[in-house]
């Protein structure tokens, strides 16, 4: 395969131009790909070709929340749905909360349960797709697999699962197509990999297995999300409603979408859902993490983990206290600790823009809270074409979001490490047992690879939720409860003048929540932090990293050509940057330079 | 578009892989049907597809939320596998391709040169028009730089998604970055004919994917875009409201109308026109053509039309619940 050079890859520092491997070095990705979004790694080297100072650039901005400003506020789920539309329910469930939690609406409980069931089918397609499509070519290497003894893939299946594509034939005609793909000639998506890289450790055999695997789970996907299909009309981008949902239920006819035939559908692919981690996520992620235990001494980040809590089994008052993931932070790796998130306090939940381009009116040193969010676009970066951004000053689209001043990461890793912590059975038991087969620490989790492993085993514990959620659903419906909605404050008139809210919710890449004001009906200001701008945010006033700038910190590349080792720590993050920047001053439009042609 | 010498033909290609004759020709006879073509034009597209090299396709992304790539790997038939590993050469894709960074520039610009004049070029994301770029970049170049250079050797040029085709949600008033779609990036080089390719416009938040893949077989096949409209919306897709062919249809001349999202007429299938539906003024498939695998799509799951195929839909007074009439 031809290997990167030059230019963009590998930018030598001015001093060291042209100069052999073992000089210092900066390396830039950009884009980095298999992400949504755009973003840009600067990764500066030492000598030894050692990552000593990482930058993390997001690169495009869309302004949505300066476009939410003066609108109804029941049409904000929609907007910001268009955040991301790789996470297509999130945005959607934390602005209809935000504008119940101003209005006091409460919602009936069928709809609780639809959402969270939308909720759930996100989490485990979103997971395994990432997994999949996004990650698994960074471990996976796709030209090896046809030096496989497909029999020995075979054999390999058989003893990871009952999962019935295991027959030596199989695996023979996944090669084969593989095979005919590369003698064409015409690479396509695989095109230009770092395939051969002395990183990739698996044998032919798991990468075989890999390929089958990645091709099975883009036919999956497509048949799993038929759940936000039913509920919401179409994925993706599926419909919600301030209120309730919008699906009414009509089990004894076939007039809406949520009929007794769509219900017994929704049964089985939760069961095709479950199959499918059971039967290849877990155990692939299990038999591959195998061969790179080296990454769980890497790619640890901040040591500090947010999550907001998700999938709450009450309504209205009861919603917060009745969360199956709890809330709460875990600071400096103490899992004995888990401390409580105030969302209203002006002082926890911060966002700074000392690196960021955008500016403040008491300067670019302070931090404000979301509620008093004041952001005005200031790009002070290189006129594109650009080589390389100036990191000692503002170098992202993205701000850099603080706990008490500290950065987090948030995520499946900080979801997992705080269900850990609060002695959550389920979880000990998956976390032990995972990390019991590969004979490895606790501390491993802290890590790349630990990322990883959060990722799957959280799939597997929100998959065995579905049924739990859809008993619930059908015993209503049972007892001829099909109330979906309430439109008792559905109407702006019935609102009061002035109200605010705060929708929180946990993403499948972290914590996410929208704060907006309402005034007259309409919408005065609207915030979102979400969970790539904690994850992917440059540095702060103090000059601390984020979470991505830190993991990378200590990364050795092996060839700096080629820096897989980059995009395997920071595919780890699964990250998603058209939502991390969306952010706008919603009072800022002469401050916006646009010349419109 | 002429057969390469370096490259075999699509269905060297899928013999290679084992994929029989009957299971290709089944696919090109549904790909007529869902584009409203004669049975005949199935023997057409096959032959077309039966003696054509695997064609380039470039992906391009600008201020997209990745919608549109997500709706199209949804795509039941044809699948986005078949396309991309049968059909056409996906070169450039920021979401699926392996390589990153310069390596996936460089593959980029390689699939340009050596297919100039003859690759799809696909554009999803609105574009910030300003010279200067710096609202989206990739690779330290500006979105409209990457899309104004990928356009000059393009074969057919496809807006998918209502941001690429009319500037969509970026573009919503007070359209903060100055974004507008592919037509406005590249107007006076249309102008001045140093991009000649035909544009086509397939909006929707996101398209139905068998919109999406619907229009690129028809290139395939025929060597033009199919018929468009005065929106640049291809015909077969684009000539009818989705109102005109909902299921709720009915109530709506009888004029039962639920009045809220779950009371007795909602659970009855009655018309959604008075909880906001603006299927009346929207031209789409989503009723034909439908979502996931034909599973459902908005109103038959209780909520009204939000109208996304429609230029400006975002800043249509009234809002999503507002009465269309």
């Amino acid at each position: 395969m031809a290997r990167s050079s030059k230019k963009v890859d590998e930018k030598p520092t001015a001093a060291a131009k042209n100069a052999p491997a073992a000089q210092p070095r900066r390396i830039v990705v950009d884009p980095v790909t298999r992400i949504e979004g755009h973003l840009r790694i600067e990764a500066e080297t030492d000598a030894q070709g050692v990552i000593t100072r990482a930058s993390s650039s997001g690169t495009m901005v869309r302004g949505i929340e300066l476009i939410l400003k003066g609108r109804d506020p029941r049409d904000a789920w929609a907007f910001t749905q268009r955040f991301c539309g790789v996470c297509t329910v999130v945005h959607s469930i934390a602005s209809i909360r935000a504008v119940e939690y101003a209005l006091g609406y409460v919602i009936p409980e069928n709809a609780q349960i639809i959402r969270n069931l939308m909720i759930a089918a996100q989490y485990v397609h979103d997971h395994v797709m990432h997994f999949y499509h996004l990650h698994a070519l960074d471990w996976v290497d796709v030209i090896s697999a046809l030096k496989a003894d497909p029999a020995a893939t075979s054999k390999l299946q058989m003893s990871l699962s009952p999962w019935p594509n295991n027959s030596p034939a199989y695996f023979g005609g996944v090669q084969q197509k593989l095979k005919g793909f590369v003698e064409g000639g015409q690479l396509g998506i695989f095109a230009n990999g770092y395939w051969g890289h002395p990183e990739y450790k698996l044998p032919p055999e798991v990468n075989l297995l890999g390929v089958a695997h990645y091709l099975e789970a883009l036919a999956w996907q497509r048949d799993v999300v038929k759940i936000h299909a039913i509920f919401g009309g179409k994925n993706p981008h599926p419909n919600f409603v301030v209120g309730g949902v919008p699906c009414a239920i009509s089990e004894t006819s076939h007039a809406t979408a949520v009929n007794a035939e769509n219900l017994r559908l929704v049964g089985q692919v939760i069961g095709k859902m479950r199959e499918f981690v059971d039967q290849v996520y877990l155990p692939d992620t299990l038999a591959i993490a195998g061969f790179y235990k080296d990454w769980t001494t890497r790619g640890e980040g901040v040591g500090n983990f947010l999550s907001y809590g998700e999938f709450p089994t009450g309504v209205g008052a009861a919603e917060r206290a009745t969360l199956q993931f709890p809330a709460g932070v875990i600071i400096n790796r103490d899992l004995s600790k888990i401390q409580p998130v105030d969302f209203e306090d002006p002082t926890e939940i911060q966002e700074f823009v000392a690196h960021s381009w955008y500016s403040y009116s008491a300067g670019k040193q302070v931090g404000l809270h979301p509620y008093d969010g004041e952001t005005k676009l200031e790009y002070t970066g290189p006129k594109p074409p650009y080589e390389q951004l100036d990191v000692d000053q503002s170098y992202s689209w993205i701000k850099s979001p603080r706990w008490k001043g500290l950065p987090v990461e948030v995520g499946p890793l900080a979801r997992v490490l705080i269900l850990y912590a609060s002695g959550e059975v389920r979880t000990r038991g998956l976390v032990d047992h995972s990390l019991g087969r590969l004979g490895l620490p606790i501390s491993a989790l802290f890590s790349t690879l630990g990322r990883v492993a959060a990722r799957t085993i959280e799939t597997k514990l929100i998959a065995d939720m579905m049924p739990g959620m859809y008993d619930a659903l059908m015993a209503n419906i049972a007892r001829s409860d099909l109330r979906t909605f309430d439109d008792v404050l559905f109407d702006p008139k019935t609102w009061p003048k002035k109200a605010r809210g705060v929708g929180m919710m946990e993403a499948p890449r972290g914590a996410l929540a929208h704060w907006l004001t309402i005034e007259e009906g309409r919408i005065g200001n609207y915030q979102a932090v979400v969970p790539s701008t904690w994850n992917a945010g440059p540095r702060d006033a103090q000059g601390r990293e984020g979470p991505y700038e830190a993991a990378l910190r200590g990364h050795k590349l092996q060839d700096a050509s080629r820096p897989l080792e980059i995009l395997r720590t920071i595919h780890s993050f699964d990250p998603c940057l058209a939502c991390a920047v969306h952010v706008v001053d919603p009072n800022g439009e002469e401050l916006v330079r646009v010349k419109v042609l | 578009m002429e057969a390469r010498d370096n490259h075999p033909t699509l269905l060297d290609h899928l013999r290679r892989q084992g994929v029989s004759r009957r299971d290709f020709l089944n696919w090109c006879a549904y790909t007529a049907s869902i584009l409203a073509l004669p049975p005949s034009a199935s023997q057409a597209i096959a032959q077309a597809l039966a003696t054509k090299p695997r064609p380039s396709v470039i992906w391009l992304s600008i201020q997209e939320c990745t919608g549109c790539s997500e709706s199209i790997l949804r795509s039941f038939e044809p699948t986005l596998e078949s396309l991309i590993f049968d059909q056409f050469s996906l070169d450039y894709h920021h979401v699926l391709q392996a390589a990153a960074g310069n390596a996936a520039e460089q593959a980029r610009d390689r699939a340009i040169e050596q297919n100039f004049g003859k690759y799809v070029l696909v554009v999803d994301g609105g574009i910030p028009l300003d010279p200067d770029g710096y609202y989206s970049t990739t690779g330290g170049k500006s979105g409209r730089d990457l899309v104004r250079a990928a356009a000059k050797g393009a074969a057919l040029i496809i807006a998918v998604g209502t941001c690429a085709t009319y500037g969509g949600i970026p573009a919503a008033s007070p359209n903060p970055t100055g974004a507008g779609g592919v037509h406005d990036a590249l107007r006076e080089l249309v102008d001045n004919t140093e991009v000649a390719a035909p544009i086509i416009n397939v909006p929707g938040c996101p398209p139905v994917p068998e919109v999406m893949t619907g229009v690129v077989v028809y290139f395939l096949t025929y060597g033009k875009p199919p018929d468009l409209d005065n929106l640049g919306r291809p015909i077969p897709f684009f000539g009818r409201t989705v109102h005109d062919d909902c299921p709720r249809l009915p109530f709506f001349n009888q004029g039962l109308f639920a009045k809220s999202f779950d009371d007795e007429g909602a659970q009855k299938g009655f018309c959604l026109k008075d909880l906001g539906c603006k299927g009346p003024t929207t031209f789409n498939a989503c009723t034909t053509v439908k979502w996931n695998e034909k599973t459902s799509f908005p109103m038959f799951s209780g909520h009204g039309c939000l109208g996304c195929a429609q230029p400006k839909f975002w800043d249509r007074e009234g809002g999503f619940y507002g009465k269309v009439f």
